[in-house]
């Protein structure tokens, strides 16, 4: 008996059905591409915009003291910062076009971008 | 020798499961040798012995089977309690939960190659969710949701065909008189 004639129509319905929403998921899952470039904004002036393929540290002052951002190829994060919340450090590495880490209370964010620009949120 | 206080009958129903389930144990341990690009990408064989014991014995005893694979298979590879027991547990709960909806699905439309594919997925997205709320609380998780994806398909229909062959090979056995 030949294997083919194990799926029945519904099968290859589904099979189908399964492709194609796996064929969707990977634009919509990666969008964006690779993270390329790190923007350091200080007071929302842009501070730095580093490659994400080097590896560096960069110390960006703030009015409360210096923030420490660490750079390595293909992700950035805050290593620290003077802020009571330690949201920014706690957040991690940054990866993705897109995420973004904010020490408000020192005025510094990291961005991350990639070759195509991504919104995080779009409004009319 | 003291009589036992508590006599344990052992029905054929146990004794069928207690064999199923070893045949699917040892198929997850041919599963853990497979070398694999990522950890979870899995071709998950022991699902064949799912799709076959629900098709011939049905949901119970594929409940039991494969509960009793998830135990065994975590002790005897030494990862019974640890994250990959539960993650492992989260998805044969999906699966088996979609199998019990899927069965119903019309025989002549959708064989075992569906229930297979549609198990596979719900393991996998099982899977990202427990990893979401638990093990990784960030949306990154997510963005191997194409890969698991692919590879649920992929493997999916594999087993399912597999499935679909033993049952196409091997006619139904006689019903014992008592079950």
């Amino acid at each position: 008996m030949s294997w083919l004639a194990l799926i029945k129509p519904g099968d290859w319905l589904l099979i189908l059905l399964g492709t194609t929403l796996v064929g969707a998921s990977f634009p919509l899952f990666w969008q964006g591409g690779l993270a390329d470039r790190a923007i350091v904004r200080q007071n929302g002036q842009v501070f730095a915009e580093v490659d994400l393929r080097s590896r560096r540290q960069l110390e960006v002052p703030g009015p409360l003291g210096p923030t420490l951002i660490a750079i390595e190829p293909g992700r950035a994060r805050v290593l620290s910062d003077p802020g009571p919340r330690q949201y920014c450090v706690r957040q991690g590495w940054l990866m993705r076009p897109g995420e973004i880490a904010i020490c408000a209370p020192n005025r510094v964010s990291v961005q991350i971008t990639g070759r195509t620009k991504v919104y995080d949120s779009i409004s009319y | 020798m003291t009589q036992s206080v508590i006599e344990l009958t052992v029905t054929d129903q146990d004794r069928r499961i207690a064999w199923l389930a070893t045949a699917a144990v040892a198929l997850s341990l041919v599963d853990a040798a497979i070398p694999s690009p990522l950890p979870g990408v899995k071709p998950g064989l022991a699902n064949i012995v799912t799709l076959v014991v629900l098709a011939r014995y049905g949901w119970a005893t594929a409940v039991w089977v494969s509960g009793l694979r998830v135990l065994a298979g975590s002790l005897l590879l030494g990862y019974f309690l640890a994250p990959g027991f539960f993650l492992s547990l989260t998805g044969t709960l999906f699966s088996l939960a979609t199998l019990g909806l899927a069965r119903h699905l019309p025989a002549r439309w959708f064989g075992p190659v569906s229930l297979s594919i549609l198990a596979a997925f719900a393991h996998i997205g099982g899977q990202l969710v427990l990893a979401r709320l638990w093990l990784i609380p960030h949306d990154g998780v997510f963005l191997l949701t194409p890969v698991f994806a692919l590879a649920a398909l992929v493997f999916g229909t594999i087993n399912g065909l597999i499935a679909a062959k033993l049952l196409s090979d091997t006619p139904p056995p006689p019903e014992p008189d008592h079950a």
